[in-house]
C-alpha cells in the first residue's frame, strides 16, 4: 500500500468519474418506462432515473472490477505462486461501509419526499364519511367503515386545491366495477377527467385483487373486509389499461379493464349522457 | 493469532484409537439442543400471541361477541403451574442426590398437578360462552389455550413415563438423569408460557 | 459405542457402498449426500414445470395448459424450488458435509436426529407431488394468500400445507443440529473467530430459522383451521384479516430469502480464497455481517407488503431497514472483490461460478434497493419486475454458488476430478441463459405485465419468447453437467486428497473421507485461509 502514487489514485479518480458520467447518461436516456399519463408518474420517473443511475454506475464498477481481476490477477496455468497475503484493511472496510451507508440514506430520503409528493404521507380522508375522520386510528369508526392506507390525493402544485371526483371500485372474480356515487353511473370502465384529483375508495368481494395502471405508475390492493383509498390526477386524454396485479384466481391473467382519461369536458359529457340523475347539485359541482 | 498450519499434504497422521477417543466422547449436548428447540417452540406462541393482539386491535368484534372472562378458574391454574414447576424441580433435586422414593414421589404430585390443570382447562371450555367457530376472538382464544394445553398434555405424559422409568431398577437414576432433566426444563418452558399467556388472554 | 477406525482401504471402500445412502444412515456425509441427490432430483422437477410455464408463455393466450393448470403448476414450481431444492440443498447438503470437518469432530452433534432431519424431506415432497393426483394441487401461489388459498381447490391446498409443516420441521431440527454442532462440538483448542466463514454463515441462517419457521408453521396451521374446521382467522367473511396471515407469512419468507442466501455466502467464502491464493479478506467484518443481515432481516418484512393497505409509517420503517441491509451485504461483496484483488487467481469452473454468481447477486440486489423504495414499489409490486429480482437473486445467486461448490467439492467427495471444459460450458450456458431469461423480465414488469399470469397483453410477446429462448438455454446448461458429474465419477482424473492444495480441514484428509472423518485425530487449523502466509505447497 506504501507504493500507491499519484498515478493510480488519479486514475482510479477518472474512472470513477467516467462511471458516474455513465450512469448518469443510461438514466436519464434509456428509458424502460411508458408514457406517464398521471401527476405522479413524472415524479416517479424522476426517481427512477436516479435510481437507475446509481445503479449503473454501481453495477459496472463492480462487474469491472471483476472482470480486470480475474484478467490481471490470473494465474498462467502450470504455475504455482501464491497471491500476496492481505487479510484486511481497515480504514478501506470503514470506507466501503460508510459509502453505501450514506448512499442508502441518501436514496431512502430521496424517495419518501418522492413518496409524500405522491401523497403517500397525507394523513388520510376517507370521502365517504364526509373527510372526517382519521383513519388510522381503529377505534374512531365502526366495522366496515374504516378506509385502510392507500394513497391521498394531493393538490398540483401551486395550483389550489380542487375537490377530488369520489369513485367507488367493487373488485370481484374476475372484474372491476366502478360506480359513481353522485352521478348514480355504473361502469365497467373508468372514466376520469384529465387534471381533476380523483379518488377511489375499493372494496373486493371474494378475494384479493389489486389495482394497477403502469401508465399511472400506481397500484393498491383491494382487500375484502378493508375498504383502501387510491387517489390521483390523470394527466393526459387516452385509454389505458387497469390490470389486476394480485393472483385472484384461474383468470386472474384476464382480470383487465381500462380507465380512459378525457378533457373535462367530454367527461362532463359522459356523466350527462348516462347519469340517471339529472343536474342535481351533486352532479353539478361534479361537472364544474 | 497463532499459527499452526499442518501441511496439506503431510497425509494421515496414523495413529490408530488415540483420536478417536479425544473427539469422539464429547460431553452430553442433549439438554442444550432441547433449549435449542424450545426457543423456536417459543416462536410459535410469539407468533399467535402477535395475531392474536393485531386481532384485537384492528378487528372490531361483532356485536355480542365482547366476553368477559372469568377469572377464578385460570388463575387457579396458574398457580397449580407455577407449583408444579417446584415440585419438579424438587424430583430433579432428590434424583441428584440418589433418593429415587423421594423424586417419584415429587413426580407423581407433578403430574397430577399437570392433569389437574388440563382437568380445570377443560371445564372452562365446557362454561364458555363461545365457540371454536363462533368469532374471531373465540377462534383465537382455543387456538391458543388448546396449543398451549397440548405442551401440557405431552408433558403430563412424558412426567408418567419418566415416573415410571425411575423406579427401582428402571433406566432414569441419578446416573442417567437426562431424561428427567430434559423433561423438567420443557415443563418449567410450558410453565412459563402459561403465565405470558395469562397476562395477555386473562389480563390484558 | 464401537469406533472402528478404518485401517486399510477396503475399509473406506465399504463404507462407500451405496446402498447406505437409501437407508436410515447417521454419517453426516451420507446425510449430506442423501440432501444433495434428494435436492438435485427435486430440481430437475421444478425445473419442468418452469419449462412448462414459459412453454405457455409463449403466446399471449392461454392455450398450453388449462388457467388451473397453470396455477398448480406454478404453485408447484415455487414450493419445490425454495423448500425441495435451495433451502435443503444450500443447508442441508453442504452443512452437513462439511460443518463437521470446518468444526474438527466426527459427526454432527445430535446424527440420529440428523437423519430424522433428512427424511421428513422425501416423504413431504412425495406428499407435495401427490396432491396432483388427489383432486388436484394448490393453485394459490407459493404465498398461499387468503382468502383465495381458502376457496380453491382446499384438497391441494391442505396437502400443501401438511408438506411444508413437515419441510418446515425438518429445517428445524437441522438448524438445531447445525448450532448445537458450531457452538459446541470445536475441537478442542478451535476458537469460533478462527472457523471457516461457512460455520458462521450456517450459525447466522439457523438462528434465522429457529427464530422464524416456527411463526410460519402456527400460521399455516391457523390457515388450515380455516379450511378444514372453518374459523374465520383469514377469512374476512367471517370478520378475520387477511394481511395478518400476509404479516405472518412474511415474518417467515423474508428471513427465508436470507435462509437460501446466506449459506451461499458462506460456500463462496470458503471457495473464493482457495483459488485466489489469498487470504479471505476482512474475515471479521464478514462475521459482523452475517450478524447484522441475520438482525435486520427479521425486522424487514413489511416490504412484501407496501400495496397491501399497510400505514405509512410502517411504509417508512420497513424502508429504510430494508435499504440498510444493503450495507452488510455490500461489505461482504466488497471483500470477495479484494480477497479476488492481487490474487494469483485460477480460472477454473468454480471460480467462474463464483464470480457469476458476485455479478448476479450484484444486479439482484440494485433491484432489490430499489424495490425497497415505497414509491418505487408501489409500481412494480407484484409484477415481472419483481420475478426478475428474485430469480437473479436465487438462481443467479444461490444456484450459481451451488454449481460452483460442485465443481470445487466433486474431487473432495467422489476422488475424482470434473471435467474442466464441459464445466466451462455449463458456466456459459448457464449464465447466458440465466441474462436472456431474467434481464427482460424487469422491462415486462415496468410496462405492465403483472407476475402469476396464463394470459398477458400482446405487446409483451417479444420479450416473452426471448426470456422463454433463455429459460430453454438454461434447462440445455443442465446436460453438461450431468454428464460431467456421471462421466467424472467414472472416468475423471484421479484428485488425490488436496487437489487444490487448500487449507481448510476437509482437504486434510484423505478423499473421499474415511468413515469418521480423519485418519487419526483431527487437525487444528488456526489458519483457514493462510494462504501466502505460510508456503503451504511446499510438496
Ligand atoms: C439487497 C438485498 C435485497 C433487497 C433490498 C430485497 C428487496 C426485496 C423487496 C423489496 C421485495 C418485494 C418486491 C415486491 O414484491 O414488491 C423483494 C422480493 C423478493 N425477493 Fe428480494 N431483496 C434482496 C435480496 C433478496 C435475496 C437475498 C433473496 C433470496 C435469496 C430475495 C428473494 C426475493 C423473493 C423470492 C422475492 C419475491 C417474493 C414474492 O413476492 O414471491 N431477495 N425483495
Ligand atoms: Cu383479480
Ligand atoms: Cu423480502
Amino acid at each position: 500500500m506504501g507504493t500507491l502514487q499519484l498515478t493510480p489514485r488519479i486514475i482510479t479518480l477518472f474512472i470513477g468519474i467516467a462511471l458516474v458520467l455513465v450512469g448518469l447518461w443510461v438514466g436519464q436516456n434509456v428509458n424502460l418506462l411508458p408514457v406517464d399519463a398521471s401527476v405522479n408518474a413524472p415524479l416517479y420517473d424522476q426517481l427512477f432515473k436516479v435510481l437507475f443511475s446509481i445503479g449503473t454506475t454501481l453495477f459496472i464498477g463492480i462487474v469491472g472490477m471483476v472482470v480486470y481481476s480475474l484478467m490481471r490477477f490470473r494465474r498462467r496455468s502450470g504455475t504455482v505462486t501464491e497471491g500476496a497475503a492481505v487479510e484486511g484493511n481497515l480504514p478501506l472496510e470503514i470506507l466501503w461501509t460508510a459509502i453505501p451507508a450514506v448512499v442508502v440514506l441518501f436514496v431512502g430520503i430521496y424517495s419518501f419526499d418522492i413518496y409524500d409528493r405522491m401523497g403517500g404521507m397525507v394523513p388520510m380522508h376517507d370521502h365517504s364519511m364526509a373527510g372526517m375522520e382519521t383513519m388510522h386510528e381503529p377505534e374512531a369508526s365502526g366495522p366496515g367503515q374504516k378506509t385502510w392506507a392507500g394513497i391521498s390525493s394531493v393538490s398540483v402544485e401551486g395550483q389550489p386545491p380542487v375537490a377530488a371526483v369520489p369513485i367507488e371500485v367493487t373488485a370481484m372474480q374476475f372484474a372491476f366495477i366502478f360506480r359513481y356515487p353522485e352521478a348514480d353511473i355504473i361502469s365497467g370502465e373508468l372514466h376520469v377527467p384529465a387534471g381533476q384529483p380523483v379518488s377511489l375508495r375499493m372494496t373486493a368481494n371474494d378475494v384479493i385483487h389489486a389495482f394497477w395502471v403502469p401508465e399511472f405508475r400506481l397500484k393498491q390492493d383491494i382487500i375484502p373486509g378493508q375498504p383502501t383509498l387510491l387517489s390521483f390526477t390523470a394527466t393526459r386524454p387516452g385509454s389505458y389499461p387497469i390490470v389486476c396485479a394480485e393472483l385472484c384466481g384461474a383468470y386472474h391473467g384476464g382480470m383487465r379493464s381500462t380507465v380512459i382519461v378525457e378533457p373535462p369536458e367530454e367527461f362532463a359529457n359522459w356523466v350527462a349522457k348516462n347519469s340517471p340523475v339529472k343536474a342535481t347539485p351533486a352532479s353539478a359541482t361534479l361537472i364544474s | 493469532m497463532t499459527t499452526s498450519l499442518p501441511s496439506p499434504s503431510s497425509g494421515p497422521v496414523a495413529s490408530e484409537h488415540s483420536a478417536a477417543e479425544s473427539t469422539e466422547h464429547h460431553p452430553d449436548h442433549r439438554l442444550f439442543g432441547l433449549a435449542t428447540f424450545l426457543v423456536a417452540d417459543g416462536m410459535t406462541f410469539a407468533g399467535f400471541f402477535a395475531a392474536y393482539l393485531t386481532f384485537r386491535a384492528v378487528n372490531p368484534l361483532p356485536e355480542g361477541a365482547v366476553y368477559e372472562l372469568e377469572l377464578l378458574l385460570p388463575s387457579i391454574n396458574t398457580l397449580l403451574l407455577l407449583v408444579s414447576s417446584f415440585t419438579f424441580h424438587r424430583a430433579g433435586s432428590a434424583l441428584k442426590r440418589d433418593d429415587r422414593p423421594l423424586c417419584r414421589r415429587w413426580l407423581l404430585v407433578t403430574a397430577i398437578l399437570g392433569l389437574s390443570f388440563l382437568a380445570a382447562q377443560l371445564k372452562e371450555y365446557f362454561s364458555l360462552p363461545f365457540g371454536l367457530t363462533d368469532n374471531l376472538y373465540g377462534s383465537t382464544f382455543y387456538a391458543i389455550t388448546g396449543f398451549h394445553g397440548l405442551h401440557v398434555t405431552l408433558g403430563s405424559l412424558m412426567i408418567l413415563i419418566i415416573w415410571w422409568q425411575s423406579r427401582e431398577g428402571g433406566r432414569v437414576s441419578s446416573q442417567n438423569r437426562f431424561p428427567l432433566e430434559a423433561t423438567e426444563l420443557y415443563w418449567h418452558f410450558v410453565d412459563g408460557v402459561w403465565v405470558v399467556l395469562y397476562g395477555i388472554l386473562y389480563l390484558l | 459405542m464401537t469406533l472402528s477406525t478404518p485401517s486399510n482401504l477396503a475399509d473406506t471402500q465399504e463404507h462407500l457402498r451405496w446402498q447406505r445412502y437409501f437407508g436410515f444412515s447417521t454419517d453426516h456425509k451420507v446425510i449430506g449426500l442423501q440432501y444433495l441427490v434428494c435436492g438435485f432430483l427435486f430440481y430437475f422437477i421444478g425445473g419442468a414445470l418452469a419449462g412448462a410455464l414459459r412453454t405457455e408463455l409463449l403466446t399471449p393466450i392461454s392455450d398450453f395448459m388449462p388457467r388451473e393448470v397453470y396455477n398448480e403448476v406454478l404453485t408447484m414450481h415455487g414450493t419445490i424450488m425454495i423448500f425441495l431444492w435451495i433451502v435443503p440443498v444450500v443447508n442441508g447438503a453442504f452443512g452437513n458435509y462439511l460443518i463437521p470437518f470446518y468444526v474438527g469432530a466426527r459427526d454432527m452433534a445430535y446424527p440420529r436426529l440428523n437423519a430424522v432431519a433428512f427424511w421428513m424431506i422425501p416423504p413431504a415432497g412425495l406428499l407435495l407431488i401427490s396432491s396432483y393426483f388427489l383432486g388436484g394441487a394448490s393453485q394459490s401461489g407459493w404465498t398461499a394468500y387468503p382468502p383465495l388459498s381458502l376457496s380453491t381447490a382446499a384438497t391441494g391446498q391442505v396437502i400443501w400445507i401438511l408438506s411444508v409443516l413437515l419441510l418446515g420441521g425438518s429445517s428445524i431440527f437441522g438448524a438445531i443440529n447445525f448450532v448445537a454442532t458450531v457452538l459446541k462440538m470445536r475441537r478442542p483448542g478451535l476458537k469460533m473467530m478462527q472457523l471457516p466463514m461457512y460455520c458462521w454463515a450456517m450459525l447466522g441462517t439457523s438462528i434465522l430459522v429457529l427464530l422464524s419457521t416456527p411463526v410460519l408453521a402456527g400460521t399455516l396451521v391457523l390457515l388450515s383451521f380455516d379450511i378444514v374446521a372453518h374459523t374465520g382467522f383469514f377469512n374476512p367473511a367471517m370478520g378475520g384479516n387477511a394481511v395478518v396471515y400476509q404479516h405472518l407469512f412474511w415474518f417467515y419468507s423474508h428471513p427465508a430469502v436470507y435462509i437460501m442466501v446466506l449459506p451461499a455466502f458462506g460456500l463462496v467464502s470458503e471457495i473464493l480464497p482457495v483459488h485466489a491464493r489469498k487470504p479471505l479478506f476482512g474475515y471479521t467484518t464478514m462475521v459482523y455481517s452475517i450478524m447484522a443481515i441475520v438482525f435486520l432481516g427479521l425486522i424487514v418484512w413489511a416490504h412484501h407488503m407496501f400495496t397491501s393497505g399497510t400505514p405509512p409509517w410502517m411504509r417508512l420503517f420497513f424502508t429504510i431497514a430494508t435499504s440498510f441491509i444493503a450495507v452488510p451485504t455490500g461489505i461482504k461483496f466488497f471483500n470477495w472483490l479484494a480477497t479476488l484483488w492481487g490474487g494469483s487467481i485460477s480460472l477454473n469452473t468454480a471460480v467462474m461460478f463464483s464470480c457469476g454468481f458476485i455479478v448476479n447477486f450484484v444486479f439482484g440486489g440494485i433491484t432489490g434497493v430499489a424495490l425497497a423504495q415505497v414509491p418505487f414499489d408501489i409500481h412494480v409490486h407484484d409484477t415481472y419486475f419483481v420475478v426478475g429480482h428474485f430469480h437473479y437473486i436465487v438462481y443467479g445467486g444461490t444456484v450459481f454458488v451451488i454449481f460452483a461448490s460442485m465443481y470445487h467439492w466433486y474431487p473432495k467427495v467422489v476422488g475424482r476430478m470434473l471435467n474442466e471444459p464441459l464445466g466451462q460450458l455449463h458456466f456459459w450456458l448457464t449464465f447466458i441463459g440465466l441474462n436472456l431469461c431474467f434481464a427482460p423480465q424487469h422491462w415486462l414488469g415496468l410496462n405492465g405485465m403483472p407476475r402469476r399470469v396464463a394470459e398477458y397483453d400482446p405487446q409483451f410477446q417479444f420479450i416473452n419468447q426471448l426470456s422463454s429462448a433463455g429459460a430453454l438455454l438454461m434447462a440445455v446448461s443442465t446436460l453438461p453437467f450431468l454428464i460431467n458429474v456421471i462421466w467424472s465419477a467414472y472416468r475423471g482424473a484421479v484428485a488425490g486428497d488436496n487437489p487444490w492444495n487448500a487449507l481448510t480441514p476437509e482437504w486434510l484428509t484423505s478423499s473421499p473421507p474415511p468413515e469418521h472423518n480423519w485418519h487419526g485425530e483431527a487437525p487444528l487449523v488456526h489458519e483457514p485461509y493462510g494462504y501466502g502466509l505460510k508456503s503451504p505447497a511446499a510438496s
